[in-house]
C-alpha cells in the first residue's frame, strides 16, 4: 500500500529583497499532524517534492498551544495560526504563506513589532504605584471580570490586522487588537486614569475612525475576541471625548 | 561611579520579574529574549497561582503552604527560600491583582481560590485556565510602562550564547546573536539574571515551548557553573500526546472535580456512555482516598503507568486514560475551565464537555537547575537565575500551581539582588574578557557553518528526545540509563559531524539551532548521570531497583560541575537546610 501523504505549496522568500518563490512539499501524513509539525518534519528532511534539496523554513513559533501568538501565517489564504491549523481539515495543497501587511523578513517570518509600538502609545498597562505589599486590589465583580476576560486574552498574533482592508501605509491605522486593549485598560478601576490620553491617541489619524467596519478582524480572531464590539464602544468613547476637549477649548 | 547595568536574559515571569524591581529601584536594564517577551513560555501555564489568602474560611496558613510545598517536594527543596516563598504568595496575589491580572471572582468582588494536587485547601488563585498567560501580560505591561520611561531596553530576537568572564572569573557582560542578522555582539554588564526557563527539548517532545531549550543554563554551567539535582524531571500525569508536542490539560481539570479512571475489563468495546459506573476503575480515588485525583504529580503519573503498562488497562490498548469532565455542567466548565477546553477541542476535535479526554503523561517541568544561593546568585560572581532555570524552590517534585509564584518570587528576589551585588563590584581590569570571548564564540559560529558532514541536527535532537523520554522520565533502572548516557555520548560524537543546509548568514533558524542541540546533549548528560548516581526513589526520580527514600544518603542536594572530560559531568552533594520541618516519609494513601 502507497504511504498517505499530504502535499504543501510554501512561499520562500530568502531575505527581504530576494524574489519569492514557491516550493512544493510532499509529507508522509501522520494522525494530528499540523502545519508547525509538518515544517518540523521538512526541517529534519529539507528535500522538496521533485527531490531537489532546500533549506529548513524560517517561521515563528513558540508555545504550539495557540496561546503565544507566534505563528500567524496565512494558509490556504487565511490568516490563522500554525499550530492549531490541522492538516486533516485543509484542501490541499496546502498554501502557506506569511502574513501579508507587516514586512517580511525570512519565508513565513515577519515583524510585527508595530502592535507593541501601538500598545506603548495607548499606555496599555495599570499604573500601579509600586511593587512592594500595598494590599489588595480593587473589588471586582464576577459580571466585570467576565467582560474583560475575553479582552485579556489577545495572542497579539496580529491576524485581524493582517484581514483589516484598512490597516495599511496609507491610513496607519493601529488596528483592532490595540483598540480592545484600550477598552479592556479604560474598563480597569485604577486603569481608567489614563482613559482620556488612550482616547485621544486614538482620536487622530491612523486612530478609530480609520475603521471601515470589514469586519474580517472579528471572523479571523482565533481567540474569538468581542472586537466588533470594542471599536463601537471605543468610537463612541473617542467621539465624546472629542466633544469634551472641543468645549474646554 | 555610573549607575549598575544589569543584563536579564528571559522574559518570562521571572525575568520581567527581576526586571520590574531593578526599573523600579531606580536601575536600568537591558533585557534579552529569543521571543518578543510577550510570547514567552510563561503564557502556556494554565491552572492558576498558589498562595494561602485563606479566604475560603478553611484556615490556610502560610505555614501550611511550606509544609505541603516540603513535603510534595519530598524534603529535597531548602526550607528557608520555601518559606520566604510561601510567606510572601499572598502579597504577590495582591500585586497582580492590582496590576489587573482578570482573576475569577466569588459573588462578593473577592478573589476565588480553587483547589489543586497536594493540598486539602482552596489556595491557588486563578484566571479561568489561561493564569499563566494572564499574569505573563501584566508584567509585559509593567515593563512596557518602564520600557516608555526609558528605563528598560529590550533585545528581543536576540539569543545568549554565554557569560563574559573576566580573569579572576567574574561575570562582565554576555555574548549574544542577533537572530535575524546573525550579528554577534557582546553586552558589558555588571550583573546578568538568567530567567531561561526549562529544559523540555531535552526529551524532545514535551509541554514545553520551542525555546525551552536549557541551551543558556548548560552554556554557562560548561562555563563552570553549578547545576544543581538535574534528575529531577516532572511527567505531567494529563497531557494530550501530538506530532509536534505534548499539550498539557491543566491541573485544573482535576481540581475543578475531574476524575481520572479505565474501563475495569481491557479491551473494553460498549460506548462511553454504556459503561455503569461499577465498571469504571477510578484508580486515584481507589488507591489514594483522602487525595483522590488530587495527588501530587508524581504520583498521579506512576499511577497511570502501572494502569497502562503492568494492568493493560490502557483506553482500546493504546497508552491512554480518560480524564473526566462529562458530569460538570456545561456552564461551570466555561466559567473556569474554557480554555483549556478550547485547546482539547481545536488540537483533537471532541468536545470535552460531551466526552471524556483521552489523556497520557508528558514531560513538563524541570525542578531542578541552575545553583543558586538564598540570593539567587550562582557559583559565577555575578551571575543570578530565576524562575524554571534556577532549582531551589520544588525540591523532587513541584506542586501545582508553585511554578508561578516561584517564578515571580524569585525574580523579585534576584532583581535588587543583582544591583545590590553590582554596587560594590570593583572595575574591571582591562576590557573585562569581552574580546576573548566573542573570539571563541566567533571560532564556535565559524566552525559550524563551514562543517562538513552528514549529520542533520534535527534528526540527532529526535534521537535525543526518543532516548531521554525513554529512559530518564517516569520509571528509571541504571542499566536504561546508562544506555541512555552512552547515546549521547555517540551523539555528541555524531555531532561533530553536523551539516547545516542552510549556511545562509541572514534568520538562519537551523544555524541558531544546531547551537542550542550541543548545549542541549552537554546538559541531558547531568539528568542522566545524576540519576544513575542517585540510588533511591524520591518525589518524581523513581528507581523500582530502589523504591524507598533514602535519607541517610541521598538526602542532599546534587551539585554536578561540567569537566569537559569523556566520562562526563563531576558530581558532589550538599547538605540539605531541613532546619524547620523535620523530613517524615511522603505517602498520600493515607493523611500526612
Amino acid at each position: 500500500m502507497a504511504t498517505r501523504t499530504v502535499a504543501f505549496e510554501i512561499k520562500r522568500q530568502a531575505s527581504p529583497d530576494a524574489p519569492a518563490v514557491w516550493e512544493n512539499f510532499e509529507l508522509e501524513w501522520r494522525p494530528g499532524m499540523n502545519v508547525v509539525s509538518a515544517m518540523m518534519e521538512i526541517a529534519a528532511n529539507p528535500v522538496t517534492a521533485d527531490g531537489r534539496p532546500t533549506t529548513p523554513i524560517t517561521y515563528d513559533s513558540n508555545c504550539l498551544e495557540e496561546i503565544c501568538g507566534s505563528c500567524a501565517m496565512r494558509i490556504n489564504g487565511k490568516a490563522r495560526m500554525a499550530c492549531s491549523a490541522l492538516v486533516d481539515n485543509l484542501r490541499q495543497p496546502i498554501r502557506v504563506e506569511p502574513l501579508s501587511k507587516f514586512p517580511l523578513v525570512r519565508d513565513l517570518q515577519v515583524d510585527r513589532n508595530v502592535l507593541f509600538e501601538n500598545l506603548m502609545a495607548v499606555k496599555a498597562w495599570v499604573p500601579v504605584d509600586g511593587t512592594y505589599d500595598l494590599g489588595s486590589g480593587p473589588r471586582v465583580f464576577p459580571q466585570q471580570q467576565e467582560a474583560n476576560y475575553p479582552l485579556s486574552n489577545c495572542i497579539s498574533c496580529c491576524c485581524c490586522m493582517d484581514v483589516c482592508p484598512q490597516f495599511n501605509e496609507l491610513t496607519g491605522f493601529v488596528g483592532a487588537a490595540t483598540i480592545a486593549q484600550v477598552k479592556l485598560f479604560n474598563n480597569h478601576p485604577t486603569g481608567k486614569v489614563f482613559k482620556e490620553d488612550r482616547l485621544r491617541a486614538l482620536a487622530g489619524d491612523g486612530g478609530i475612525q480609520e475603521c471601515g467596519f470589514a469586519q474580517n478582524c472579528v471572523d479571523t480572531c482565533p481567540k474569538q475576541i468581542p472586537l466588533t464590539d470594542a471599536i463601537s464602544d471605543i468610537s463612541r468613547d473617542v467621539l465624546i471625548q472629542k466633544a469634551k476637549d472641543f468645549l474646554r477649548g | 561611579m555610573a549607575a549598575p547595568r544589569i543584563i536579564v536574559v528571559g522574559g518570562g515571569l521571572a525575568g520581567l520579574a527581576a526586571v520590574i524591581k531593578i526599573a523600579e529601584a531606580g536601575g536600568t536594564v537591558d533585557l534579552f529574549s529569543i521571543v518578543p517577551v510577550k510570547r514567552s513560555h510563561s503564557v502556556c501555564a494554565q491552572g492558576g497561582i498558589n498562595a494561602a489568602k485563606n479566604l475560603k474560611g478553611e484556615g490556610d496558613t502560610t505555614d501550611k503552604h511550606f509544609d505541603d510545598t516540603i513535603y510534595g517536594g519530598d524534603f529535597l527543596a531548602n526550607q528557608t527560600p520555601v518559606k520566604a516563598m510561601c510567606e510572601d504568595a499572598p502579597a504577590i496575589i495582591d500585586l497582580l491583582d492590582r496590576m489587573g491580572v482578570p482573576f475569577n471572582r466569588t459573588p462578593e468582588g473577592l478573589l476565588d481560590f480553587r483547589r489543586f494536587g497536594g493540598t486539602f485547601y482552596n489556595r491557588t488563585a486563578f484566571a479561568g485556565a489561561t493564569t499563566g498567560q494572564q499574569l505573563l501580560y501584566a508584567l509585559d505591561e509593567q515593563v512596557r510602562r518602564h520600557e516608555s520611561d526609558g528605563k528598560v531596553k529590550k533585545y528581543e530576537g536576540w539569543e545568549f550564547l554565554s557569560a563574559v568572564l573576566d580573569s579572576k572569573g567574574t561575570a562582565r557582560g554576555i555574548t549574544a546573536l542577533d537572530l535575524r542578522t546573525m550579528e554577534l555582539r557582546s553586552f558589558p554588564a555588571d550583573a546578568v539574571i538568567l530567567a531561561t526557563g526549562g529544559v523540555g527539548a531535552l526529551f524532545g517532545k514535551s509541554t514545553n515551548s520551542v525555546v525551552c531549550t536549557g541551551s543558556a543554563q548548560s552554556a554557562i554551567f560548561q562555563q563552570g557553573a553549578f547545576y544543581a539535582n538535574g534528575e529531577f524531571i516532572q511527567v505531567h500525569p494529563t497531557c494530550i500526546p501530538g506530532e509536534d508536542k505534548l499539550r498539557l490539560m491543566s491541573e485544573s481539570a482535576r481540581g475543578e472535580g475531574g476524575r481520572v479512571w479505565v474501563p475495569r475489563i481491557a479491551g473494553e468495546k460498549r460506548p462511553i456512555k454504556q459503561i455503569p459506573e461499577s465498571e469504571r476503575f477510578y484508580f486515584l480515588e481507589d488507591w489514594f482516598p483522602k487525595y483522590g485525583n488530587l495527588v501530587p504529580r508524581d504520583v498521579a503519573t506512576r499511577a497511570i503507568h502501572k494502569v497502562v503498562y503492568e494492568l493493560g488497562l490502557g483506553l482500546d490498548g493504546q497508552p491512554m486514560v480518560y480524564l473526566d469532565l462529562t458530569h460538570i455542567d456545561r456552564a461551570t466548565l466555561n466559567r473556569k475551565l474554557e480554555g483549556i477546553l478550547e485547546i482539547y477541542e481545536k488540537f483533537v476535535g471532541d468536545d470535552p464537555r460531551d466526552v471524556p479526554m483521552k489523556i497520557f503523561p508528558g514531560m513538563h517541568y524541570t525542578m531542578g537547575g541552575l545553583w543558586v544561593d538564598f540570593n539567587q546568585m550562582t557559583n559565577i560572581p555575578g551571575i543570578f537565575a530565576a524562575g524554571e532555570c534556577e532549582y531551589q524552590y520544588h525540591g523532587a517534585n513541584r506542586l501545582g500551581a508553585n511554578s508561578l509564584v516561584s517564578c515571580i518570587f524569585g525574580g523579585f528576589r534576584s532583581g535588587p539582588n543583582a544591583l545590590e551585588y553590582a554596587k560594590d563590584l570593583p572595575a574591571a581590569e582591562s576590557d573585562g574578557g569581552h574580546a576573548a570571548e566573542l573570539t571563541r564564540q566567533a571560532e564556535i559560529n565559524s566552525r559550524l557553518l563551514k562543517n562538513e558532514g552528514t549529520e542533520n541536527p534535527f534528526k540527532l535532537w529526535r534521537e535525543l528526545g526518543v532516548t531521554m523520554t525513554e529512559h530518564a522520565t517516569v520509571i528509571r533502572y541504571n542499566k536504561g540509563l546508562k544506555q541512555a548516557d552512552e547515546k549521547i555520548v555517540q551523539l555528541i560524537d555524531r555531532y561533530k559531524k553536523v551539516n547545516l543546509s542552510d549556511r545562509s548568514q541572514w534568520a538562519n533558524s537551523s544555524f541558531a539551532f544546531a547551537r542550542q542541540l550541543y548545549n542541549m546533549l552537554q546538559l541531558s548528560r547531568t539528568v542522566v548521570q545524576g540519576a544513575i548516581l542517585r540510588d533511591e526513589s524520591r518525589g518524581a526520580h523513581y528507581k523500582p531497583e530502589f523504591p524507598d527514600r533514602n535519607d541517610e544518603k541521598f538526602l542532599k542536594t546534587t551539585k554536578a560541575s561540567f569537566t569537559g572530560l569523556p566520562e562526563g559531568p563531576r558530581f558532589e552533594y550538599e547538605e540539605v537546610d531541613t532546619q524547620y520541618i523535620k523530613p517524615r516519609p511522603r505517602r498520600y494513601d493515607a493523611t500526612k
